[in-house]
């Protein structure tokens, strides 16, 4: 267990420097000098000069690395040009509001897929399994941006609930009523692509489950059709739905740039996006390597759950 | 008797195995697609960029069928000049990838052996990378945006995955006896690769694409209502739907149309996919 839990820390560490590389060298595909790109033609000598010390623009390509690593590892992501505040305050403001979407977005999603998956594995082919299957399958090519220009369209227009913008967020910790009843919408939206994914996956395990031995042997001992669900077929396939779990994080953030950019909620898929449209390189560039470790750990907490849920995996 | 009937329902034995009218509407209906696409020019389509104002958020009429934007401009030809972008980049996207990740993983699962560690090794780290954000990192940075670097990024991105699938279905053939009987007989490596490896693994290949384009293809719809992907007035199913937020309540049609022409697009490549998937008896693999 030891063991595993370190090799996987090992080619943890490896893909973090991979993508601090990769963050790292953004910059430089921007086509000309990149301080010029940054700040624009009519730029003060002072903001150049804070540039390239916060850079090392002028030092061969290999030391620039090892200047903005430095740099990073103390937490300076470096000052945004155009709102003059700094790249790790901004994002600071605005993970919270991402971590949020996604915890909501997973409860609401597995609170849907575990009973619906288990209700249609218990008859497969009946016609409760039929009709979540084929819901599922349409939902499934249903991309999350038209779910919720629907629902806004008819959320907002037909019930009359005005949309509010990102400068009239409330965070959780002021007023939590008014933040949940403002995330309720994305969370729904962003639960749906899940969903679709895990009961899928839970269906088609269990119903795999459902035919071992095991599971005729509790059903010989007697055991209530509940029980033997939920202890004996649920945990086996659960390892499965934490493996798509872990994978899906990835577009899930993604969704959630998309679903926080059309309902204007300042998390930092909103801030991204208005980064890009501004120009505010060094923004994009924070958010990227900040989000992209992000994805990495929340990854690695999977695996190491899943090889809690099933110990053969770190046996390998 | 009636015990034995049942039992063998659920197997499902070959004969039965059909790929049903459903598997052949889609294929029709994405054979239209595409050449509603690749015929533009050559059908009675409006220009999609001309504004008439004397009609403006029209429902659907004869003479425009699926009506006009805020703009004037027909839906309809919008629609369809908006397919070529979302085909251009998923099959462009997956040439790409299948071009790079193919014979890599084939090469790797029949060679084995240091090419093959060393080529898993980097193809693991570039997966653990989450690709769509890396997308949107070099999109953005990459200026000016065009639609073939835009092609270039996302196809680069799926290397990996294709990689992976590749390599695990070519590991499963590679160690059947009938490819150590072509190697008895002195067949060339290439012979191998090409005549007996390629034949084994093609289904897998083909539905794996299919989902492959379907995923590009939303991507590519996501990129494009963040503005990231071709610039209006350019029409793509994305940005279409995008644009259309502002005019949503009067016009409702603007985002009925794109978003269903995308929707079922996707449907049909995800059944077909799902279809050829279990008629092949692939075991699932996934994106």
């Amino acid at each position: 267990m030891l063991k595993y839990v370190l090799r996987r820390l090992v080619t943890l560490v490896g893909i973090v420097f991979v993508i601090s590389v990769g963050s790292f060298y953004l910059i430089h595909l921007l086509p000309g000098d990149p301080a010029t790109v940054i700040l624009g033609t009519g730029a003060s000598p002072a903001n150049r000069a804070i540039l390239y010390k916060q850079l090392g623009l002028n030092k061969p390509i290999i030391e620039q690395y090892f200047v903005w690593i430095v740099n990073v590892l103390h937490g300076n992501l470096g000052t945004s040009f155009i709102s003059q505040t700094s790249v790790a305050s901004t994002i600071r403001a605005a993970y919270p509001i991402d971590l949020e979407l996604i915890v909501l977005s997973q409860l609401l999603a597995f609170a849907g897929a575990i009973p619906l998956a288990m209700r249609s594995a218990r008859k497969p082919n009946g016609l409760i399994d039929r009709v979540l299957s084929a819901g599922s399958f349409t939902l499934l090519s249903i991309p999350p941006f038209i779910i919720i220009v629907v629902l806004v369209l008819v959320v907002s227009i037909k019930l009359g609930i005005s949309n509010t913008g990102p400068s009239s967020f409330v965070p959780l910790t002021t007023d939590w009523r008014v933040n949940l009843a403002s995330m309720a919408l994305p969370s729904i939206t962003l639960a749906t692509a899940s969903f679709v994914l895990y009961f899928r996956v839970l269906r088609s395990d269990l119903i795999a489950t459902l035919q071992e031995e095991f599971i005729t042997m509790a059903r010989s001992k007697g055991l209530s059709q509940r029980r033997i669900m939920w202890r004996h077929a649920f945990r086996p396939s659960s390892v499965a739905l934490l493996g798509t779990a872990g994978v899906n994080i990835g577009g899930l953030l993604a969704g959630g740039f998309v679903v926080q950019y059309l309902l204007g909620i300042p998390g930092l898929g909103y801030t991204l996006i208005s980064a890009i449209a501004s120009s505010d390189y060094l923004l994009v560039q924070g958010i990227v390597l900040v989000v992209s470790v992000g994805v990495v750990l929340i990854n690695f907490l999977f695996d190491f759950l899943t090889s809690l849920v099933d110990p053969r995996i770190s046996r390998d | 008797m009636t015990d034995l009937l049942d039992e063998q329902a659920g197997f499902e034995p070959l004969a039965e195995r059909r790929l049903g009218p459903l598997f052949w509407i889609c294929v029709g209906w994405l054979t239209l697609n595409v050449l509603a696409a690749l015929l533009t020019n050559v059908l009675p389509l409006v220009n999609p960029l001309y504004q008439n104002y004397n009609v403006i958020n029209a429902g659907p009429s004869l003479h425009h069928l699926f009506g006009t934007d805020d703009l004037g401009r027909d839906i309809l030809s919008r629609v369809v000049f908006g397919s070529r972008v979302s085909l251009a980049v998923g099959s462009g996207a997956m040439i790409i990838g299948f071009g790079i990740g193919m014979p890599l993983g084939m090469l790797a699962a029949y060679r084995r052996g240091r090419l093959d560690a060393m080529l898993t090794a980097v193809m693991y780290v570039l997966l653990a990378f989450p690709a769509i954000i890396a997308v949107i990192a070099v999109i953005s940075f990459w200026t000016p945006r065009t639609l073939l670097k835009l092609i270039i990024v996302i196809g680069l991105a799926s290397v990996s995955l294709v990689y992976r699938v590749i390599r695990s279905a070519t590991l499963s053939v590679a160690t059947k006896d009938f490819v150590t009987a072509a190697k008895v007989q002195g067949s060339t490596d290439r012979r191998i690769l090409l005549r007996e490896l390629l034949p084994n693994i093609a289904p897998i290949a083909v539905s794996f694409l299919l989902i492959g384009v379907a995923t590009v293809v939303t991507l590519e719809g996501a990129l494009a209502f963040l503005g990231l992907s071709v610039n209006p007035p350019t029409p793509s199913w994305g940005n279409m739907i995008n644009e259309s937020r502002t005019v949503m309540a009067q016009n409702p049609w603007l985002v009925i149309f794109p978003s269903l022409a995308l929707c079922l697009f996707l449907l049909c490549l995800n059944f077909i996919g799902d279809r050829l998937r279990s008629y092949f008896d692939v075991t699932e693999v996934k994106l």
